[in-house]
């Protein structure tokens, strides 16, 4: 058991609008790192810019609310060269995604030991209303009148591409949805990414319509579970099964359907490809942790590796360094 | 050596080697300063390559120099023109030939001047002797047999045809080692050393290839009128050990002094850039004593990885050029207002944009001072030799970590490749670097940007309990350390970063020379000071006085500056650039006017060039 309350990492008094889907993916953050219960002081939060990047300033934790897009690079250096610290990166799809976006896909790449938070709320909510990277074609914002003429990234292809071996997903409307998904990404050492999908309530109302309420997700989100089967629906009626190199919805009881033809979630599977489907669909929207994989660090392999030359070498300190050159002596 | 050979006695020389960019040129130059340092002359070496990695063999564009001068005290500069000019093939005579006195020797390996190798320099003539007279060239030319003796000389070696030619550089080295009067019992230490256990091998035939070459010197008296002889003067201040460093080096050396000294993990977030690469490289190798270096995906990554370390309590450096600062002054201004340590290496090249990336300017300084949004100070230190690097390095360390800011650190591409002598410093000897980390007893009640009567604040380093606090790019209140956009506050919070980068102490400019009646004050910053200081020695030598004032720290500026620049009747400002120490200075300074020397060309100034420009204001 933890010996920190929620209480113990907070801090401050959230300046979000009301409704803002902030406002509950912060709350969930704080049981959840109560619940994981490592101790404020060796935590550090680090965020970019824009609405969601005002979190740190609510975490009684250490923190930098830094420039934009630049958070996970900040964080790398955080890590690499302290790396008892608990690192929680948080940025908003514009941040993360856009002038952030070879930052992020880097870190995944390196697998550097960060909690990598997205809200993804497909809207640039503190510039006043702009499309994202997120924003889907033919999105209209005051920046695209007429519609965007551009496709949207999805976070999760992103992660992949650049080999990341952890993605997980949740709606900041769902508390305990969000508080799994953030004690999975602790759990998991690299490198995790967690989407959170949630609302702008002022330029973006409705984005994530299908999954934002308890309704909603019954019928449109299914949550993944490693090593179960994969159903859904209000009575989980529906399921996933394989279908050629494709995933399909099907219905239990009809064609002769039954449970043991539906496929069952393993998110630690090497190979990412069943993974990826199950993050692009739009129908059921996949919740939980979608990938899970062991692999090497960045930051620890840093690490070693100085600790392996270390052993090898001969040279220390400073003077034993200047020692390693051909000298001469003026007498 | 024949009795009737003259031996001239030399206060200076300057040898260069050129041949293909394969050819081991500048191992040879390297070799030739080691021993001469070692007997105790004062060395400067410019290597000289082009932008190419492999051009063509033979050709025009893939010449490669090495430049080194000598002397019986200090060396200021590898010396506008050379006394011995070494060409290995057609090309290099051809490209490099602008480097000669009227009164050079030039040492050519003849067996390259066949046809084929002509033409591909693009010479008319078929042979040697035609060659340089096609070229015009009334000085010696020493027609040396290069590849064929040392095929010879290493008949029976048992190396392959193209492993022997790599020893061609060492056949000029014995020659040109005959004629200056080196002893060889230091190059053969150099090359065992260098090439030892299953290399052995390797040193004794480039051994015997050095041996071929100067007792071809000493059999046919090499075809020169006389041999060379600098003689070493010997000063008490001048005893101990040495090892040769260019600017590079010496750069990270002080970073990694600084670092022991301080206590703290050093932390090189960087990206690849020309000329700043080997400062990376440098430091990557040096894993035993905890260096860690991250290849970042970016130039902003570089710098901002550093700043998330220093965060983290690390001394976070990140090393660039010019256009990688453009790219890093976002995080260098986070740095400026969360009050953070940070070392940013600016290894100036020539610009705008890529400009020319191997070549040498100081037209970085506005940029690093001002190249950024709001009021950002920041303290700049430009290192003035190779061997400064290393003293410049550390005393940017030294500022960042005990002002708690970044600090601009530039050398350029001439500094950070030349080399000279660099007595081993001794650690114990350095000054202490005092950290303000936040002290216990202020826990509960401290908040993040109070400060010390130094108006710097204080460091509370993530794993502290009950220090734990948000830093950020967002205005913060003086005292609660929380958001703040009270324009009250943001005023006092500019003035107090500014406050905080003037009280740092550096210390007062020194004036050399003719310090109490100069006619002319030379002034000039960083990299340029062996050519100045050059320039003004040869105008007292020819009874001029002339004084330097030489700026390593440009801000905050020494607190006589005023004085020592107001105190002369003519002032000339001498920069690699259009004017912008200049400007600054008229900026800082209350009704200075000084005459300016301005050159933009990628290369070192010419001394000779100098002193007729210097002669003119006189």
């Amino acid at each position: 058991m933890s010996e920190y309350t929620a209480k113990d990492y907070k801090k401050g008094q959230p300046r979000w609008c009301p409704g803002c889907g902030d406002h509950f993916f912060l709350a969930s953050l704080h049981k959840a790192m109560a619940e994981i219960g490592v101790a404020p002081h060796d935590i550090a939060v680090i965020s970019g810019i824009g609405c969601s990047s005002r979190l740190p300033h609510y975490m009684a934790t250490y923190g930098m609310n830094t420039i934009h897009g630049r958070a996970a690079a900040i964080a790398t250096g955080c890590k690499v060269s302290n790396p008892k610290l608990s690192v929680w990166q948080v940025s908003g799809d514009g941040d993360g995604l856009a002038i952030g976006g070879n930052h992020f896909i880097h870190a995944n790449r390196r697998n550097i030991d960060l909690k990598m938070i997205l809200l993804n709320n497909r809207i640039y909510g503190l510039t006043k209303g702009q499309y994202s990277p997120t924003s889907p074609r033919g999105f209209v914002s005051k920046s695209s009148p007429y519609g965007t003429v551009e496709d949207p990234f999805r976070p999760a292809e992103l992660c992949f591409g650049a080999r990341g071996h952890f993605f997980a997903r949740a709606v900041a409307t769902d508390a305990e949805g969000t508080v799994n998904v953030l004690k999975a990404a602790h759990a998991h050492k690299g490198a995790a990414g967690c989407e959170i999908l949630q609302n702008c309530v002022i330029f973006n109302d409705g984005t994530h319509e299908a999954v934002y309420t308890k309704e909603g997700r019954a019928k449109n989100a299914i949550y993944l579970k490693h090593g179960e089967k994969m159903l859904f629906g209000e009575n989980n009626e529906f399921g996933l099964m394989q279908d050629g190199f494709n995933v399909k919805v099907v219905k239990l009881g009809e064609n002769g359907i039954t449970e043991k033809d539906i496929l069952v979630h393993d998110a630690h599977c090497e190979d990412n490809t069943l993974q990826l489907k199950l993050a692009m669909m739009d129908y059921p929207v996949a919740l939980g942790v979608i990938r899970d994989v062991e692999a090497p660090t960045y930051d620890d392999a840093v690490n070693a590796q100085i600790e392996e030359v270390k052993a090898a070498k001969k040279y220390h300190n400073f003077a034993e360094l200047l020692e390693t050159n051909d000298t001469w002596e003026v007498k | 050596m024949a009795d009737n050979l003259k031996v001239e006695e030399l206060d200076q020389v300057v040898v260069r080697f050129s041949g293909d960019s394969g050819d081991g040129m500048q191992l040879a130059g390297n070799i030739f300063s080691t021993i001469s340092a070692t007997v105790g002359n004062g060395i400067c070496t410019f290597p000289d390559y082009p932008a190419d990695i492999r051009a063509p063999q033979g050709s025009l564009t893939g010449v490669s120099g090495f430049q080194v001068s000598i002397a019986s005290d200090k060396a200021f500069t590898p010396g506008d023109k050379c006394d011995v000019l070494v060409a290995m093939n057609p090309a290099a005579l051809k490209t490099q030939y602008k480097f000669c006195k009227p009164t050079s020797s030039i040492i050519i390996d003849v067996d390259s001047f066949k046809k084929a190798d002509l033409e591909k320099a693009q010479f008319e003539a078929t042979d040697a002797a035609g060659a340089i007279a096609e070229m015009g060239i009334k000085q010696d030319v020493i027609e040396v047999p290069v590849t064929s003796m040392v095929k010879d000389v290493l008949a029976d070696s048992g190396m392959d045809p193209k492993a022997m030619l790599k020893c061609r550089n060492m056949l000029a080295l014995g020659l040109v080692c005959y004629i200056f009067n080196r002893d060889l019992s230091i190059a053969e230490k150099f090359l065992r050393d260098k090439f030892s256990g299953k290399k052995a091998a390797i040193a004794e035939n480039n051994i015997k290839v050095i041996h071929a070459g100067y007792d071809f010197g000493a059999n046919t008296h090499a075809s020169v009128s006389h041999t060379y002889n600098v003689v070493s003067k010997q000063t008490p201040a001048k005893k101990g050990r040495y090892m040769d460093i260019n600017g590079n080096k010496a750069t990270a050396y002080g970073l990694i002094a600084a670092a022991e000294k301080a206590g703290l993990r050093l932390y090189l977030g960087s990206y690849p850039i020309t000329p700043a690469t080997d400062v990376l490289h440098e430091l990557s190798k040096h894993k035993s004593l905890g260096v860690t270096t991250v290849q970042c995906e970016d130039e902003i990554a570089g710098c901002a990885s550093a700043l998330g370390a220093s965060f983290a309590g690390a001394l976070g450096v990140t090393s660039t050029s010019g256009p990688g600062i453009c790219l890093k002054s976002e995080a260098m201004n986070l740095a400026v207002i969360m009050e953070l340590p940070l070392v940013v290496i600016d290894v100036q090249r020539g610009g705008p944009a890529t400009g020319l990336p191997t070549k040498s300017e100081q037209t970085d300084l506005l940029q690093v001072l001002f190249g950024r949004n709001g009021e950002t100070p920041m303290p700049v230190i430009a290192a003035t030799s190779p061997a400064d690097c290393f003293e410049s390095a550390y005393a940017a360390c030294k500022i960042a970590l005990e002002h708690m800011t970044p600090v601009v650190f530039m050398s350029d591409a001439y500094i950070a490749n030349g080399s000279e002598a660099f007595k081993l410093p001794n650690l114990a000897e350095y000054p202490a670097i005092n950290i303000p980390y936040v002290p216990e007893s202020m826990k509960g009640t401290w908040t993040p940007y109070m400060r010390d009567e130094r108006d710097v604040r204080y460091w509370a380093v993530p794993g502290r309990e009950g220090f734990a606090h948000i830093l950020g790019g967002l205005e913060k209140d003086s005292k609660t350390g929380a958001i703040s956009t009270n324009p009250e506050n943001h005023d006092l919070m500019c003035r107090l970063r500014q406050s905080k980068i003037d009280k740092i102490p550096v210390p007062d400019v020194e004036v050399e020379g003719d310090k109490d009646n100069a006619d002319l004050l030379i002034v000039g910053f960083g990299g340029t000071y062996g050519h100045l200081h050059a320039a003004m020695d040869e105008m007292r030598a020819a009874g001029k006085k002339v004084a330097l004032a030489h700026f390593r720290y440009i801000n905050p500026l020494p607190k006589n500056t005023a004085e020592v620049l107001k105190k002369y009747k003519k002032v000339v400002v001498a920069e690699q650039n259009l004017g912008q120490f200049a400007a600054f200075l008229r900026m800082k300074v209350d009704g200075f006017a000084p005459a300016q020397f301005n050159e933009v060309k990628g290369q070192p100034f010419v001394v000779s060039e100098l002193v007729a420009a210097f002669n003119k204001l006189i």
